[in-house]
């Protein structure tokens, strides 16, 4: 993996009926790279992607690719193929017709036309398939035949458009993995679109975090998860607790007293704050440790009830509402000292976390 | 009682009421005919008994045989021409908002509401020596006399053409609403020019839209007698004028009954190619290699 700039859009606009979808868009995607647009529906992730695929033209701004600008190239002409997030399989052909028909658009010899389109069936471990119709293939199978007709063509750039939204969690989860395979052999650049943050985790080099055509962060899947720069990324990302606090002194760099809920707190951050400034403590449900209250250590921490628990195999996760009227959610490991620990519901509990474990952004850092 | 009773009564008394009407309506005067089809021809009772097939072979006589493709040629023009102008319409209306797809179907099915033998009697004013489009040529100077329009077989495609357009569009529309818009996305994607996306997916895709159409233009087409009566003149254009005449005129009902039945049967053959040709383009069908 290079570190260029292989694909960028630079200031683009999009409008669908006066309204900006896209303003003044900038994104850098880097050759070879895994990268995954991530947001809520109607964010606008989606026409990113149409943008790059040529199937809308941008109002204003460039799209570069290579090192061309392909804004105004038609989509039959540019070096990118899609995977659809419906797999648009052609009904009445064949997986072998299928996969073939954009080598057969491009002209390409009979006789390579059938060794790429075993190879691109093998990559996606469909041998054996070639005569089948598309009715005949499970959810999974015609996902991989839509891969396969996509990166026969050996484009520049694969787009997937919330391609495994359709299929069940577990198939889910193994089409992740081979996606991730086929991207290491292939090496070719993908961008996947997604609004599951969990795929976006999973699978990416790296992960755009936008919302309402803004982008909100970039960066690797343990940036976005443990830096998140806006309370909208800490939220879209995983579970948060989040508390206002306000800086009450200053220990040395990055280390500060807080005061959340009228208790002072020993705090690190990566920004320099003042005294008196509003911030806002990220807390993740695995960072806060969860005491029954006899138990409580001689420590400071918040006093609540157990007001929720769900057991989910892995972890048990709680509901807490705090005294203070704050709801938190925990996630806890069963591990080998406690193995059957357990709340009832109503229990009184003393809540803390591992210190070091906060992310700490500036208050007014919020993005809309 | 139990109270599902009340329901299915309901049920029963529609489909009574229904097999009665189809009985009474459609499968006895079929049964009539074709009775009819196998009787002798008589002057003074019309129909006398011993029963006799020579009505069916007079079918296959060779003054018949130039009728018959007369009528398929018509019938066929006019089914190409519907084609062609439906085909572009029915694609223009699937893309529109739906608010337009209302109207525009409206404005399709509201000369229905007029007999259609006063739009024919229309359209022969329209096309008469001092019709409108006569006179609208003589008025611009492109020609000096008025042509002949009207009695000829042009009038006649014309007539049918108008009165058959919507049942063409309608399948087609059929089949275009059905189409998942993203196929075509694909073929854009895999670089398919406007071209070949017609041919390789467009067509495949609404070639059932097509082949109803196609068969429910055709099939009246042969027997819309009074549309060439009116607007071909008084010849024999149509496998229905033949049939008229031998009822109204020759007085020849077992051979008219016995043409009848032959074009029934003809049509039912066409359906159920209509229906191989179904099965195998959603099943079987596509890019045959051997033509890329």
């Amino acid at each position: 993996m290079t570190n260029s700039a292989f694909l960028s859009l630079d200031n683009v606009t999009k409008r669908y009926q006066n309204q900006d979808v896209l303003r003044e868009f900038d994104l850098t995607i880097n050759d070879g790279e895994f990268f995954t647009i991530l947001g809520p529906s109607g964010c606008g992730k989606t026409t990113i992607l149409r943008l790059i695929a040529g199937f809308e033209k941008p109002d204003e701004g460039q799209v570069v690719l290579d090192g061309q600008d392909i804004a105004h190239l038609s989509a039959e002409h540019r070096p990118t193929n899609t995977v659809f997030q419906s797999y648009a399989l052609f009904p009445h052909m064949t997986v072998f017709d299928n996969v073939a028909f954009g080598l057969k658009m491009s002209g390409v010899k009979k006789s390579e036309i059938k060794q790429r389109v075993e190879d691109a069936l093998a990559v996606v471990q469909l041998h054996g398939f070639e005569q089948r119709l598309p009715h005949q293939l499970s959810g999974g199978q015609k996902q991989r035949v839509a891969i396969a007709r996509a990166i026969v063509n050996r484009p520049k750039v694969l787009l997937l458009d919330e391609s495994l939204s359709a299929l069940d969690h577990k198939l889910r989860q193994k089409m992740q993995n081979e996606l991730k395979r086929i991207q290491r052999q292939l090496n070719i650049t993908f961008i996947y679109v997604t609004h599951d943050q969990e795929e976006a985790l999973t699978m990416s080099d790296r992960v755009l975090v936008i919302n309402n055509g803004q982008p909100q962060q970039v960066g690797t899947p343990r940036e976005i998860y443990e830096s998140p720069v806006n309370l909208f990324v800490a939220r879209f990302i995983g579970e948060s607790n989040v508390f206002k606090a306000r800086i009450t002194e200053r220990l040395e760099d990055f280390q500060y007293m807080a005061e959340i809920h009228g208790i002072e707190w020993k705090i690190f951050a990566d920004h320099k704050f003042d005294i008196d400034d509003m911030v806002h403590v990220i807390l993740r449900p695995e960072d806060l440790r969860v005491m029954y209250i006899e138990d409580a250590p001689q420590e400071s921490g918040f006093l609540g009830q157990v007001i929720e628990r769900n057991y989910t195999g892995k972890t048990l996760d709680s509901v807490i509402k705090l005294d203070n009227g704050h709801t938190l959610v925990a996630s806890e490991f069963f591990n080998e000292d406690d193995p059957d620990f357990d709340y009832k519901i109503n229990q009184k509990v003393w809540v803390n976390w591992v210190h070091g474990w906060e992310h700490v952004i500036k208050a007014d850092e919020l993005k809309k | 009682m139990n109270r599902y009773s009340s329901p299915l009564n309901f049920r029963r008394l529609v489909i009574t009421l229904t097999l009665t009407w189809l009985g009474l309506f459609v499968l006895l005067p079929h049964l009539m005919v074709i009775l009819t089809s196998v009787l002798t021809p008589d002057a003074e009772h019309l129909v006398i008994w011993p029963i006799t097939f020579d009505n069916y072979l007079k079918v296959f006589e060779p003054i018949y045989a130039g009728v018959f493709w007369n009528s398929l040629l018509m019938s066929g023009i006019t089914t190409l021409v519907c084609l062609l102008i439906g085909y572009p319409f029915a694609y223009l209306l699937a893309n529109m908002s739906p608010t337009m797809r209302v109207v525009l179907l409206f404005l399709m099915v509201v000369p229905f509401w007029t007999n259609s033998l006063i739009r024919i009697y229309a359209i022969k004013m329209i096309l008469g020596k001092k019709g409108i489009v006569n006179s609208f040529l003589m008025f611009t100077g492109v020609i000096d006399s008025p042509v002949q329009l009207i009695y000829t077989d042009f009038a006649v495609i014309i007539g049918l053409v108008y009165i058959l357009l919507p049942f063409m569009v309608l399948p087609l529309i059929a089949s275009f609403a059905k189409l998942d818009r993203s196929l075509i996305e694909v073929g854009k994607d895999l670089g398919a020019s406007p071209f070949y996306r017609f041919i390789y997916i467009l067509l495949p895709l609404t070639a059932p839209g097509i082949i109803a159409g196609c068969l429910i233009v055709f099939l009246p087409a042969m027997g819309m007698f009074y549309v060439a009566d009116i607007l071909g003149g008084a010849k024999s254009l149509l496998l229905g004028n033949v049939i008229k005449n031998q009822f109204l005129v020759v007085r020849d009902w077992p051979f008219g009954s016995a043409f009848s039945v032959f074009l029934i049967l003809l049509m039912a053959g066409l359906l159920i190619i209509y229906n191989k040709a179904n099965n195998y383009i959603q099943h079987k069908g596509g890019l045959d290699d051997e033509n890329l």
